[in-house]
């Protein structure tokens, strides 16, 4: 059974449809991401599975329970790591973890150790009496985690994690969401962030515009929408008319992006070597899923 | 409608819990300012006033600067408080996607509203029995009064808070309902030098009846009238009580 069941979900703001009849399963076990540009309605989906916004349209289905009749119980299963900083600025850094472990009615004995222990486990130990606006960007996001966690959740929904974070914490983070996937926690991620898609996620779905344009391993993305590997060549002062009919005579799969052409779904190497004598600067190399990420998405800058 | 549980009483915990530990920051608020105002208008103005329906003006007003800080200090905390807490620091978000639902934390922030009206009456009472300002025995019941009315106008602020588009609206509030009231609801000086037309404003505005309440009680002094004020008060604390439920839900999970 699907751990997460979406079908259908609409979500309209007055005249823009932030999330548009969006159908999706999210299986036990698995980590799940949700890729897609600012305004893709990711956040927005998320808030809808987390009982914080109502569905315009839709229906949202955990464990079998219907979520409109059960939020509470549902609620009682996810942990969730928000995008935006909502930690409790007027309690100590304990106090949050304690605080919100009232919240999932966790005795008080119980929840100071499992604070104690979510403190350490984010190395936020020697924190435990600070003031919130005493902690650095990177240890507010370390302890927004270690917050998610304090109810051991069997689900846990994260929106931007690792935004903002140095390379340090970042790696931080993701071994220890590796760790919880190992112990069989089921996740959703939202990330713009296509290391971290390609790292964490088993499945990914790209979103844009409110809708799923695509849904696959990172791998299967990328072998469906560019292959394994691509051709980019330089486009130099007056080569770009050259480069086209050539590409377009050998009816290849090719994209002009700026400064740069690229070729799709072809044997890289050969045709690197295929077009040597031509003095044109190009290069093969290992397609990723940002490949992917814009061929759907477009590079137009989303606002 | 949805009702709230007895979850709410996780949002009031957190609320005190956050009370106890900044309490000494907003202590000149609800502790200093009603002290020094039932001195200086008791004792200073007092001593023009003379004598006010049979007694010194000091013991008209305590009961008056009870019901006027019992009223603040609920809807402080759910129109600033409560605003501040949903719109700045986002704490509904974080705590909506826990067990309790909006209604557990309306709930839970007009209970504590009405949990600081309390403390409030409280430290007015002990100050005024340490000056030997409350004759009557009967003032030992204005702490039910305090919370009854806390929760009224903790529930009428929490309707405005699902309406406010800003923070700033709460000026609109302050100066145009809570400073008129306070002067209408005879706290100060009696209603009955106000033109008619001005005396039947005054009896419908939400203070009127803890007021009286609370000078009965303080005095010693009932009529039947006193069970009309009563039920108007339990009336309309209930009645803002499940509108701020819906009204809530509305803004915050739309």
């Amino acid at each position: 059974m699907a751990v997460i069941k979406v079908q259908k979900l609409t979500k309209n703001f007055k005249d823009l449809v932030a999330v548009d009849k969006v159908s999706l399963e999210i299986e036990e076990g698995e980590c799940f991401g949700l890729l897609g540009p600012n305004g893709a309605g990711k956040t927005t989906l998320v808030h809808m599975i987390t009982a914080v916004s109502l569905p315009t349209d839709g229906d949202i289905w955990v464990l079998g329970k219907d979520l409109r009749k059960y939020p509470r119980q549902i609620k009682a299963m996810f942990g969730v790591v928000p995008q935006i900083d909502n930690l409790d600025s007027e309690l100590t850094v304990l106090q949050n973890l304690t605080t919100f472990a009232r919240y999932f009615d966790i005795a008080k004995d119980e929840a100071r150790r499992r604070s104690m222990a979510a403190l350490n486990l984010f190395r936020l130990e020697g924190k435990s009496g600070s003031r919130i606006k005493e902690l650095s960007g990177g240890m507010k996001r370390r302890l927004l985690l270690a917050r998610g966690l304090i109810n051991n959740p069997r689900v846990l929904i994260l929106d931007e994690p690792t935004i903002g974070l140095d390379p340090q914490s970042k790696y931080l983070v993701w071994q220890k969401l590796r760790e919880l996937k190992g112990q069989g926690v089921t996740q959703l991620l939202c990330t713009q962030n296509m290391d971290e898609a390609a790292v964490l996620c088993d499945r990914v779905a790209i979103m844009h515009r409110g809708r799923v344009l695509a849904l696959d391993s990172p791998k299967g993305l990328v072998e469906r929408y560019v292959g394994p590997k691509l051709l980019e060549i330089e486009v130099g002062a007056d080569q770009r008319d050259s480069i086209n009919q050539e590409l377009q005579s050998r009816g290849l799969d090719f994209e002009d992006a700026a400064g740069t052409i690229q070729v799709f779904h072809c044997d890289a190497d050969r045709l690197a070597q295929e077009l040597e004598g031509l003095s044109w600067n190009l290069w093969p190399r290992l397609a990723t899923l940002e490949d992917v990420f814009f061929r759907l998405t477009g590079r137009a800058l989303v606002e | 409608m949805r009702l709230p549980s007895w979850r709410f009483i996780r949002m009031w915990q957190r609320n005190r819990d956050v009370f106890l530990r900044l309490w000494r920051s907003i202590a000149p608020g609800f502790i200093f300012e009603p002290i020094i105002l039932l001195l200086a208008l008791g004792l200073g103005f007092g001593a023009f006033m003379g004598v006010i329906d049979g007694q010194d003006y000091i013991y008209f007003i305590v009961p008056g600067v009870i019901a006027s800080y019992v009223m603040t200090s609920a809807t402080f905390e759910c129109t600033y408080g409560a605003f501040f807490r949903m719109e700045y620091r986002r704490t509904y978000d974080s705590i909506l996607a826990t067990p309790l639902n909006i209604e557990d934390v309306v709930a839970g922030e007009i209970f504590w509203g009405a949990t600081r009206s309390l403390v409030t009456a409280t430290i007015i009472l002990v100050v005024a029995a340490l000056f030997q300002l409350l004759p009557s025995p009967w003032v030992l019941l204005v702490p039910v009064v305090a919370v009854l009315e806390g929760v009224m106008f903790a529930s009428i602020g929490m309707v405005f808070v699902s309406l406010a588009p800003s923070i700033y609206s709460f000026n609109y509030y302050f100066t145009l309902f809570i400073a008129p009231i306070t002067f209408f609801s005879g706290a100060f000086f009696p209603l009955d030098s106000f033109p008619e037309a001005v005396q039947v404003v005054s009896s419908i505005v939400p203070l009127t009846p803890a007021v009286e309440l609370i000078r009965a009680l303080v005095q010693g002094e009932f009529h039947p009238g006193l069970l009309l004020s009563l039920a108007y008060i339990v009336l309309l604390a209930g009645l803002f009580f499940f509108i701020s439920m819906v009204a809530m839900r509305r803004r915050v999970i739309d």
